[in-house]
């Protein structure tokens, strides 16, 4: 309550109500203009557009001309489409393998670096900087070259008799490479981690250790089943997020999902409907479609967390 | 640890650390030697002066100078900034500390939204700002941050705000202070924290962000430097490695410079939100 503090509290009741409700007309006023904005934001950003790409969702629309009602023909087209199909599947790839490769690493360096050895914060730092850099366009320039016929990779591989293959123009390949950028950039788990381990109690270690426990018996015994609310978090987080990438499969290849489709992240196929096309309203359908994909995963994920996610209250 | 333990621990965290970072140190020496000694040359050592003219070439390399590019990122970025510092505060405080009809609703929407694909909305965003006549402008960039559309920083500045002893607004208040009044003389001074956090995490992504400026800006004057440099990517185009690291390399320089400034904002800001 928020006039607990005001000076007049012991007047008579009915002058108290009176200027309770002049507070809650003030706080009214004030909650008006300071929420303006997002209220505008809600509607014409977020609230607006969404229930907007439903409706053109079911048109024929380029933009230029007007919408036609087609009713459920862009979902039909939907199923039958080779490519969406393709692109779902690269995606779930690089989602299902990419992310918990980056988590296993992101686990693995939080564990080694959780010491109070000197240097431990430049490593920390170091590790980290990958994953700040990892989505720009700057990055995925390099990794090109890296990936390349003559490049990094290729070079060390001569070096010890290897002929190394065309690691972004092989279509069996060019996706794990995009997979592999994908995991260097697990410092921003690591980071979660490392917060995580911080919270865990000393003396259960004391404990096991006086059991006779092993570092690897104590890891399995303690700090993963006390860690798993943040392995959920982190999971959750990056998979919607692997979901939305896009950069990486533009910029590496040849910007249309090759060699063969086998880049072709289903970001890349809705901003080809969408924007060099301009199928507006099959492009509203995939992200619909998308979006009851991705929401029904991290439903999935949320029932089973039950069965792994260990919760200490 | 034993003495040999904690020399095997240095000596395995410091090889990992060389392979992650050798890539980026590869590509700033790369950037300063010239075209023929950058493909097959795994050394980082420059055999000779350092070739600053792949930064004079790769600036003039594209459709306009450099700058123009840089110049654009810059607007975009600090204008979302702006946009999400005051918008995202103002939303926060009202959610933590006013009551008001649909209070609950609000807070309700902006947990909702925390969560929901941006693509989702983003072909009838480009719709409505293309019927607008706003594509190739900044506004469809800038204008969202000034409506609070990034409900994390809303919903961490309005746990933060939260968390501050309420006795202290209600001081200000007894003193005749508004609400408002109290927002900005009592509460933004307090709530700094959540506020540098506010400010990195939007300068780097919208710096680092390719997918909407791709989409929005495709006049050359209007391009940012990441779609800017794309064009280096262009299979028709016969890029040099020299320059286009040279341009790479200023791109990131931004990001490493709030990398090092503001580490602490940064781990304690993916710590309790899990941002990237």
């Amino acid at each position: 309550m928020t006039v607990t503090l005001n000076p007049d509290v012991h007047e008579a009741g009915t002058a108290r109500r009176a200027k309770r409700s002049g507070h809650e007309r003030a706080q009214g006023r004030a909650a008006a203009i300071l929420l303006a904005p997002w209220l505008i934001g809600v509607v014409g950003i977020t609230a607006g557009p969404l229930l907007y790409s439903l409706v053109i969702s079911f048109t024929k629309y380029s933009v230029i001309t007007s919408p036609e009602w087609i009713g459920f023909d862009n979902y039909v087209e939907a199923l039958g489409d080779d490519r969406l199909h393709k692109a779902l599947q690269v995606t779930f790839i690089y989602a299902l393998v990419g992310v918990p490769a980056q988590l296993v690493f992101a686990l693995l360096l939080a564990v080694v670096l959780n010491r109070t050895l000197r240097g431990t914060q430049i490593y920390r730092s170091i590790y980290y900087l990958p994953s700040l850099l990892g989505g720009s366009v700057a990055i995925s320039l390099l990794w090109r070259q890296v990936f390349g016929g003559s490049g990094l990779v290729n070079t060390v591989l001569g070096h010890v008799g290897i002929e190394g293959p065309g690691w972004l123009t092989d279509p069996d390949l060019a996706l794990f490479t995009l997979i592999l950028l994908h995991v260097w950039t697990f410092g921003s788990p690591m980071v979660i981690f490392a917060a995580a381990l911080k919270q865990v109690p000393e003396h259960l270690y004391e404990a096991a250790k006086v059991d006779g426990c092993g570092p690897l018996r104590q890891f399995r015994s303690i700090t993963l089943p006390l860690l798993t609310p943040i392995i959920f978090f982190n999971l959750v987080l990056q998979l919607i997020g692997a979901f939305q990438s896009f950069t990486q499969a533009r910029i590496m290849t040849d910007g249309n999902g090759g060699p063969a489709d086998s880049t072709l992240l289903i970001t890349l196929y809705l901003y080809q409907q969408a924007f060099t096309s301009f199928r507006m309203g099959y492009a509203s359908a995939i992200a619909w479609i998308l979006v009851l994909i991705v929401g029904a995963i991290s439903a999935l994920l949320f029932i089973t967390q039950r069965r792994w996610v260990f919760y200490d209250d | 640890m034993r003495r040999i333990a904690i020399i095997a621990w240095h000596a395995g965290v410091l090889a990992g650390a060389a392979l992650m970072l050798y890539p980026l140190l590869w590509m700033v020496v790369s950037s300063l030697r010239p075209e023929y000694q950058i493909p097959g040359n795994l050394s980082l050592w420059l055999a000779q002066a350092p070739l600053w003219e792949n930064f004079a070439s790769g600036w003039n390399a594209l459709a306009r100078p450099f700058g123009v590019y840089v110049l654009n990122s810059t607007i975009v970025s600090i204008g979302a900034v702006v946009g999400n510092l005051i918008a995202c505060s103002m939303a926060g405080y009202a959610f933590a500390r006013l009551s008001f009809r649909g209070r609950r609703l609000g807070l309700g929407i902006v947990i909702a939204t925390l969560l929901l694909p941006g693509y989702v909305t983003f072909v009838a965003q480009y719709v409505m700002f293309s019927k607008l006549g706003l594509v190739n402008t900044f506004v469809p960039l800038i204008l969202p941050k000034f409506l609070a559309v990034d409900s994390f920083f809303v919903f961490m500045i309005t746990q933060f705000i939260r968390g501050i002893p309420r006795e202290l607004d209600d001081a200000a208040r007894l003193d005749g202070c508004g609400y408002i009044r109290t927002f900005f003389s009592i509460i933004v001074p307090l709530i700094r924290a959540p506020l540098a956090t506010t400010a990195v995490f939007t300068f780097l992504w919208t710096w680092g962000d390719f997918f909407s400026q791709l989409v929005y800006l495709t006049k050359e004057d209007v391009k940012t430097a990441a779609v800017a440099i794309a064009a280096f990517a262009d299979p028709d185009a016969s890029t040099e490695y020299g320059p286009m690291f040279a341009m790479a390399l200023l791109t990131l320089a931004p990001i490493f410079i709030v990398f090092t400034l503001f580490q602490k904002q940064l781990v304690r800001g993916i710590a309790s939100t899990g941002f990237k």
